[in-house]
């Protein structure tokens, strides 16, 4: 396969769907007792069939976890530069047609906002736009990671697909991952959530990771955001597209991220429920399937989640999160993408790991390359 | 009392290295490996804060029968390995560097080729370069010849627990080599360190299998002594393998 569209276009959402739901005990069992499980495996483990089997995949999902990545957390925290966009997403705060005051942060509000999460100890980052590429374009992305790069190890950038030469030039000057959510990887209703804008492209979207491959970056995070369309499908189609990113590039790391729909102004519900239970059978699932991926849970849960989450296969989490530009210091009134559900501080939050036995990791990356000045 | 073991110019009373990854806390980590008696602990210097002189983890191996052998782990080419070492000979005022490039992340398995490369490259630039790779004996001689003061194979794929996967390989590794072999991964159980040690390792490392460990200090003295018997048994000369009891006619008897 050339890409991972070609590969896509050979399913069929009913189809899958159908078929995850005529997944049985007996196929869960199987998956359960083997070493290394493939994507019908997967399908049975999200299936409503595997639901009286969530304590045993929870204990191997967490054994599993604990051999792979120890007994550790790496924290990181999310810094959003700018709120304009040019695309409608139905379920966004930063939507286009919501009415609210944009702002785009000057390289003295990054420094400001950098200061602070340096003193909570942070030093890996996500760095997080809406899209308008003309005022928070590549050049403006780049300026970012460049002024900040002396004081994280670790950048990652949650902006708008961009094209393989601007992700190589990020990459040079600095970027380690991209997080890039399908949102759904259900087409019409991928179309119906993303009117307007350079978003509504599913195929563009569809094609970056590839993309990222091919420019080769470090780090790809792939998921779905749950409350669009069905959980498990969209997940399936998330493992499809982790498996296919793995042969093809082979050098890179992939982590996964579970964002379920949360409030915001102007607000969607969600169309299709995941419960806490479901996310938690989904979480042990992706260990199941493979051992060494990064899983990543954000501030988006809330505390009792997240308290247990830890030690059930998560290996990252963020703390403290602002979703707005500015939230951390320059503008704390501002609004913001969502609402993040698990409001306590880093402290509270690394307080909590080390009760339970796990080591907080801040820095667990270097710039070994020669980046270009 | 066993041999000492040599490496470039250091020597070694306990033949057991180990890691600092995947601890709970870095009490835990320090308590283990202090139990493990351990002279030789490596650490990642992607997960060092070499700028703070307060690092957590360093602060906790300052101790003085420990020496700390700084990896490259998170380098995906021989040119970022050579930088690399030369960040930690410089942050950490050490020469000596455990080379590990693995390009895939998944499995970390080590890349020969560019392995090779900086190897070379290194050891032209002082320093003492322990390589980990894959069992490959022939790789074992190359980088014999380019000057590696020891070669770092493995048992099984790293943090994997599997044991010895690759016996056959280091059988013939041991046997050639004319620098220390030390088995770098794979190791999940005392009971495969003290085989090791028989079959003529002369060292092993282990990280995984301790930190994960309920009880990572009891783990740590567990691996210690294994060693120590494993060695033992191989100075001593292990007897022979027999596969029946010898024949009460043998068949040659009439010769006499």
């Amino acid at each position: 396969m050339a890409n991972f569209i070609e590969l896509f276009n050979t399913y069929n959402w009913d189809n899958t769907l159908k078929s995850i739901f005529s997944k049985t005990e007996v196929e869960v069992e199987n998956a359960l007792a083997k070493e290394k499980l493939d994507l019908e495996d997967f399908k049975a483990l999200i299936s409503p069939a595997a639901k009286p089997f969530l304590e045993r995949m929870a204990q191997k999902s967490s054994m599993l976890t604990k051999k792979r990545f120890g007994n550790t957390i790496q924290m990181y925290a999310p810094m959003y530069l700018s709120n304009e966009c040019q695309n409608i997403c139905t379920y966004c705060g930063f939507s286009m047609t919501n009415k609210i005051p944009r702002r785009t942060l000057t390289d003295a509000e990054i420094l400001k906002e950098v200061a602070f999460l340096k003193k909570k100890g942070y030093d890996h980052i996500l760095l997080v736009t809406g899209e308008a590429n003309k005022t928070v374009g590549v050049n403006y992305i780049k300026n970012a990671i460049k002024i900040i790069r002396s004081q994280f190890s670790n950048i990652t950038i949650e902006v708008q697909p961009l094209d393989q030469e601007e992700y190589e030039l990020l990459i040079e000057n600095g970027l380690y991952a991209v997080l890039v959510y399908q949102e759904t990887y259900h087409r019409e209703e991928y179309k119906k959530h993303h009117p307007k804008g350079k978003k509504s492209n599913f195929n563009y979207r569809l094609d970056t990771p590839d993309r990222l491959g091919k420019a080769g970056v470090h780090k790809i995070g792939l998921g779905a955001l749950f409350g669009l369309e069905d959980w498990r499908a969209d997940s399936f189609f998330t493992a499809l597209h982790l498996k296919y990113l793995q042969k093809a590039y082979w050098k890179t790391k992939y982590s996964i991220s579970f964002p379920r729909l949360r409030p915001h102004s102007g607000g969607l519900e969600p169309k299709v429920e995941m419960t806490d239970s479901d996310l938690v059978q989904l979480i042990c699932a992706f260990r199941l399937l493979d051992e060494d991926i990064e899983l990543s849970m954000s501030t988006r849960e809330n505390e009792i989640f997240r308290n247990n989450i830890v030690q059930l296969g998560a290996t990252s989490i963020s703390a403290e999160s602002k979703t707005n530009p500015g939230g951390y210091t320059v503008e704390p009134q501002s609004l913001e993408q969502f609402e993040i559900s698990d409001e306590r501080s880093t402290e509270e939050i690394v307080k909590m790991l080390k009760g339970q036995g796990l080591e907080v990791v801040w820095k667990d990356w270097e710039h070994f390359e020669e980046i270009q000045k | 009392m066993n041999k000492i073991l040599k490496i470039a110019d250091k020597e070694f009373t306990s033949r057991l290295f180990t890691g600092t990854g995947k601890f709970s806390a870095s009490e835990v980590m320090k308590d283990a490996l202090l139990a493990s008696e351990s002279e030789l602990i490596t650490v990642a210097l992607k997960r060092v804060d070499v700028q703070n002189n307060e690092d957590d983890i360093l602060t906790h191996l300052k101790h003085a029968h420990i020496n700390l052998l700084p990896n490259t782990s998170g380098v995906r080419t021989a040119k970022e390995a050579v930088f690399a070492a030369e960040l930690s000979r410089e942050a950490l005022g050490t020469n000596w560097v455990k080379l590990e490039i693995h390009p895939d992340p998944r499995y970390l398995l080590p890349d020969p080729i560019e392995t090779l490369k900086a190897a070379e490259t290194l050891i032209k630039l002082g320093f003492v370069v322990m390589p980990y790779i894959h069992a490959d004996p022939v790789l074992c001689k190359r980088l014999e010849d380019v000057g590696v003061q020891c070669v770092m194979p493995l048992g099984a794929p790293i943090g994997s627990n599997k044991g010895l996967k690759t016996q056959d390989f280091l059988d013939i590794i041991i046997e050639q080599s004319n620098v220390p072999v030390i088995v770098d991964a794979g190791i999940g159980a005392p009971s495969h360190a003290a085989y090791a040690m028989e079959l003529g390792a002369d060292a092993v490392l282990v990280n995984t299998a301790i930190a994960v460990s309920k009880n990572p200090v009891i783990m740590a003295r567990a691996f210690k002594m294994a060693v120590e018997a494993g060695r033992m048994a191989f100075e001593a000369k292990l007897a022979p393998i027999k596969n029946k009891a010898e024949a009460s006619s043998p068949l040659t008897s009439f010769l006499n």
